[in-house]
């Protein structure tokens, strides 16, 4: 592009101080991409105060927390009421390992797979079914706990009832399966392919390749998928609801029923009278998990990241 | 090339001339996909000595290497024909698994690439891949310090035998990366511009070394530097667009090439 020459002072200062579409473009640009990202920070600021308003009074002047968190009945209805959440830490606990218990191993073989053997064609198809199993809706997982796992269970193991801990885990661990394949796959990637090269040149085999070198240097990538995987079991609502059998009981094996956070919040929440201490007990529940979560996710960036400096 | 040779060896190592040849290739064609990177290539390495491949970008040098240790078979796209032989063993034959083919062809890559492992344990990694038996801890020791001793790396790192080996120097580690092929007693190996990411002083460190290892080791190098060619090789190949162009001593070649492709070349008309 070819500009006039400025043949005065005045009209270089002009020119100088013109202000061109891409300038007026680039002002705009970089103010919406700001409140961007303010607003991401101000709606999780906004949501805390939010449930933490709601449950503020009865916390302060009522509840206790040691009853909240180890306490094994809740009562709300009866009175004088308890608000005892030991059984829903307890079922969350157990549901969420179980989870786990199942996605870990499914996952990191799916990764390893995608990421290590599969390739051209293949590999892209994987990847994209992965992509759509994550996007099958909760309340069709519920369904299938029901419907399908529910009579699986009680005829393989003959137990009574079907919608328990085990058939609650089972959904979990499948929901949490695809987002960790996609994490862990991403882990294994960002290996460098010298490595591999080396190591194969030295004799290694593919597999020896995969456990000698490729997995120990992505452990923290992976570790940070194993946490976000706890998160988003930690986080499900629906599907426990459905397949857990919504019992208020500590489980004592994965053939017992059991209720979680979530599910409970989900459950009474409609019932209980706006403002009314089974209300707030609620919210403070919500509470308890959205530090939970916060903090494994914290932790999971945290792993990553110290990772990286180092 | 005015620099003259810093050392030129005046006789061929004597058990030269006897051993079988270090590595004797045979109508060797190569395709990646449908592009073909090699055409027929006869090619016939002597043992114990330095053997240097030269020739302009992309006229597959690093190909023909890595078809040594057929490293190459990592790229699902490669098809061979022909066939290449380490002392006498047809390594491509249906016998021939190419990780033991990988045990006794060592090769070193053009960066530097340890593992992110300890520097002891980067040395003992081929080892323990092929050991068919658990080496006491007192045996690993003295095949780390032996490794290190020929790379001559021993003194300055023996100290920090469990540091992160990513951490050296660029030279530090490409001589590390020479230790680590030796416990596993290679007879060739194979080096794909071991220099070119190293400054002048790491250089001619590496050179030195390589140069040391003669006679122990048959090594068939890759280099761009005509100047490294000369004075750190015995013999000289030139290639030209996947085929093998001229095979002589070194000497002769610089002094009196036969072919004119290769005077130009030599000459840097072109490459
Ligand atoms: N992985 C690959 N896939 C497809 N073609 C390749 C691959 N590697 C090399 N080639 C092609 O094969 C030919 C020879 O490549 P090669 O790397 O052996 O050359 P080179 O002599 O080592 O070059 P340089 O001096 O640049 O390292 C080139 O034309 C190159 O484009
Ligand atoms: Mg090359």
């Amino acid at each position: 592009m070819t500009r006039t020459p400025t043949s005065t002072h005045d009209s270089l200062a002009r020119e100088l101080a013109r202000r061109d579409a891409a300038w007026w473009r680039d002002l705009a640009a970089r103010l919406a991409v700001s409140i961007g990202g303010v607003s991401t920070i101000l709606f999780i600021v906004a949501i805390f105060a939010f449930i933490g308003s709601q449950g503020f009074e009865f916390a302060w002047n009522r509840l206790s927390w040691s009853e909240l968190f180890f306490g094994t009945r809740w009562e709300p209805t009866v009175s004088p009421p308890t608000y005892g959440a030991w059984a829903m830490i307890a079922g969350t606990a157990w549901i969420t390992a179980v989870a786990m218990l199942v996605a870990v191993p499914l996952s990191f073989c799916a990764a390893v797979y995608i990421g290590e053997f599969a390739t051209g064609r293949r590999r892209e198809w994987l990847k994209i079914l992965v992509e759509l199993l994550a996007a099958i809706p909760s309340v069709v997982w519920g369904v299938i706990g029901l419907q399908v796992f529910n009579p699986m269970i009680q005829s393989v193991f003959g137990v009574q009832i079907g919608l328990n801990v085990l058939n609650a885990g089972l959904i979990l661990g499948l929901m949490a399966a695809p987002i960790m394949t996609t994490l862990a796959e991403d882990a294994l990637k960002a290996v460098p392919d010298s490595y591999r090269e080396a190591a194969e040149a030295l004799g290694a085999t593919r597999w020896q390749v995969i456990y000698k070198v490729v997995l120990p240097h992505a452990r923290p990538g992976l570790s940070a998928a194993v946490l976000l995987g706890i998160g988003r079991a930690f986080g499900e609502t629906i599907a426990v609801l459905m397949a857990s059998g919504h019992t208020l009981m500590a489980p004592g094996s994965v053939f017992d029923s059991a209720a979680t956070l979530t599910a409970t919040i989900a459950a009474e929440l409609g019932e209980a009278a706006v403002d009314s201490d089974h209300y707030q007990a609620l919210f403070v529940l919500g509470l308890v998990l959205f530090f939970i979560t916060f903090a494994i996710n914290l932790l999971a960036d945290r792993i990553v990241r110290g990772r990286r400096r180092s | 090339m005015v620099d003259l040779p810093k050392r030129r060896p005046d006789e061929v190592l004597v058990h030269a001339k006897e051993a079988p040849p270090a590595i004797e290739v045979a109508r060797l064609n190569l395709w990646y996909g449908k592009f073909q990177a090699l055409h027929d290539v006869d090619l016939t390495i002597k043992s114990g000595i330095v053997t240097a491949l030269i020739g302009p970008s992309g006229c597959g040098k690093s190909t023909l290497l890595r078809s040594c240790n057929r490293i190459n078979e990592r790229l699902g796209y490669v098809t061979t024909t022909g066939t290449i032989k380490v002392l006498g063993e047809d390594i491509y034959g249906e016998q021939a698994s190419r990780i033991q083919v990988r045990a006794h062809v060592g090769m070193v890559f053009q960066r530097p690439n340890p593992l992110p492992l300890s520097i002891r344990d980067n040395v003992l990694f081929g080892h323990r891949l092929h050991a068919t038996r658990h080496s006491s801890r007192a045996d690993e020791d003295g095949m780390v310090e032996q490794a290190l001793r020929e790379v001559l790396l021993w003194d300055r790192v023996k100290d920090r035998l469990q540091h992160k080996a990513t951490g050296l120097s660029l030279e530090e580690q490409q001589k590390l990366c020479i230790a680590r092929l030796l416990p596993t007693k290679p007879t060739v190996l194979l080096m794909d511009e071991p220099c070119s990411a190293l400054d002048p002083e790491a250089t001619s460190a590496v050179e030195d070394l390589i140069w040391d290892l003669r006679g122990h080791y048959s090594i068939l190098i890759v280099t761009h530097n005509m100047a490294q060619a000369r004075r750190a090789s015995d013999e000289c190949v030139f290639m030209l667009m996947g085929r093998v162009v001229e095979h002589s001593a070194t000497e002769a070649m610089f002094v009196s090439p036969q072919q004119q492709q290769t005077s130009d070349y030599i000459e840097g008309r072109f490459g």
